[in-house]
């Protein structure tokens, strides 16, 4: 069995960032699940109304979370890749977490300028109205929903490589990575 | 005149052409001319607390209206409600649907002018009986009055109750997602007939 505690890449994450970092995945998981329901809706009910509204309250909530996990990362490093890990490896490792990084702000801002192309507001939980940042505009609101649907695929890849390893650090290099990850360890 | 393309309403807009132009042929005063392209009048509901405004693309209105005697003025709105455009196609459809304006029963929906009263500086009550989907109620509407040249302006909102006139049924009739409150809006330029 892995020893977790004695992580062989010594140090953890933050107490912040570990909480940041479920944080954020349960509420990407629950806000692409939710967009994934809603859209497969036909016509327009009153259950599809509301799972949009609570799929972009969810994404305004996953964009300031995510700026917020970006300033404690550049002020609160990461812990060191394993010692002895390839540089492709740390390659790859530094591209996921980068990318996932970058979708986690561009999903948000995209789907936000969707539903701002498409003419509808949001209105942050029902109660405080965010800005339209660009009138409505067929055009573009055509291109930003195709983007917004492309990013969200991307993430779902980077999702999956993310999950390998996982996968891969806690079955096959048995090093204890994941360690550094999970909450309530010390 | 408002023509309907929908046969199955062809009754209900001779009808209402017919009393359109009994009312037109009453007004026989200086009868103001509407100018529907710098007219405008819309619809504000809120879904999931988000206001979603859309627009009457087609509708006839009269007016006549003299500031200096406001109790002889007369007022007659007729919209076609399958104009209504929320700017997406599929909205657009729904609306039309039997649930919500039941465009292909009920054509038009019409305001017809009761009485007006002045109000204070410029600005009138116009009571009046308001008609949609076929439910009438009486209203009172605060409208506000500008001469601008030769154009007469009116402006106003009539903040309504949706359920009040059948608009969204079945499981539409959750204000939780659509507010019962909507507002009608009206911005109407008219130029007096010479």
């Amino acid at each position: 069995m892995t020893d977790f505690k004695s992580s062989a890449a010594g140090g953890r994450y933050t107490g912040t960032a570990i909480m940041l970092h479920w944080l954020i995945a349960v509420l990407i998981i629950g806000g692409f699940w939710l967009g994934w329901v809603m859209t497969d809706i036909p016509g327009l009910t009153p259950t599809k109304l509301r799972y949009y509204s609570w799929h972009k309250w969810i994404g305004v909530t996953v964009f300031a979370l995510a700026w917020l996990r970006v300033l404690w990362r550049l002020s609160h490093p990461a812990p060191p890749l394993p010692a002895g890990m390839p540089a492709l490896q740390r390659l790859v490792s530094n591209a996921v977490h980068g990318l996932l990084y970058v979708l986690m702000i561009a999903i948000p801002a995209s789907g936000y300028l969707y539903s701002s192309a498409a003419g509808v507001q949001v209105v942050y939980l029902g109660i405080l109205p965010l800005p339209t940042l660009i009138g409505p505009d067929q055009q573009l609101k055509v291109i930003l929903r195709l983007t917004h649907i492309c990013l969200n695929y991307a993430l779902l890849g980077l999702f999956v490589l993310h999950l390998l390893g996982v996968v891969k650090h806690t079955l096959i290099d048995r090093d204890g990575l994941l360690a550094r990850m999970i909450p309530f360890l010390r | 005149m408002f023509i309907s393309p929908l046969k199955s309403s062809r009754r209900v807009a001779l009808s209402i052409a017919v009393s359109g132009a009994l009312a037109l042929g009453l007004a026989t005063t200086a009868q103001a001319q509407v100018d529907t392209g710098k007219s405008a009048i819309s619809a504000v509901s809120k879904q999931m607390n988000v206001p979603v405004n859309g627009t009457f693309k087609k509708f006839t209105a009269s007016v006549d209206f003299d500031p200096a005697k406001p109790a002889a003025g007369k007022a007659q709105f007729s919209v076609d409600v399958a104009s209504y455009d929320l700017g997406d196609e599929s909205f657009n459809k729904e609306v039309r649907a039997k649930e919500w304006f039941d465009a292909a029963t009920f054509p038009n929906a019409t305001f017809v002018s009761t009485s007006i009263a002045a109000a204070g500086p410029g600005t009138y009550s116009v009571s009046g009986k308001l008609t949609i989907k076929g439910k009438s109620s009486n209203v009172v509407v605060p409208v506000t009055f500008k001469q601008d040249g030769a154009n007469q302006i009116f402006d106003g909102v009539l903040p309504i109750k949706r359920l009040q006139f059948d608009i969204g049924q079945g499981e539409w009739k959750d204000t939780s997602v659509v507010a019962d409150d909507v507002q009608l809006k009206f911005h109407i330029v008219a130029a007096a007939k010479k």
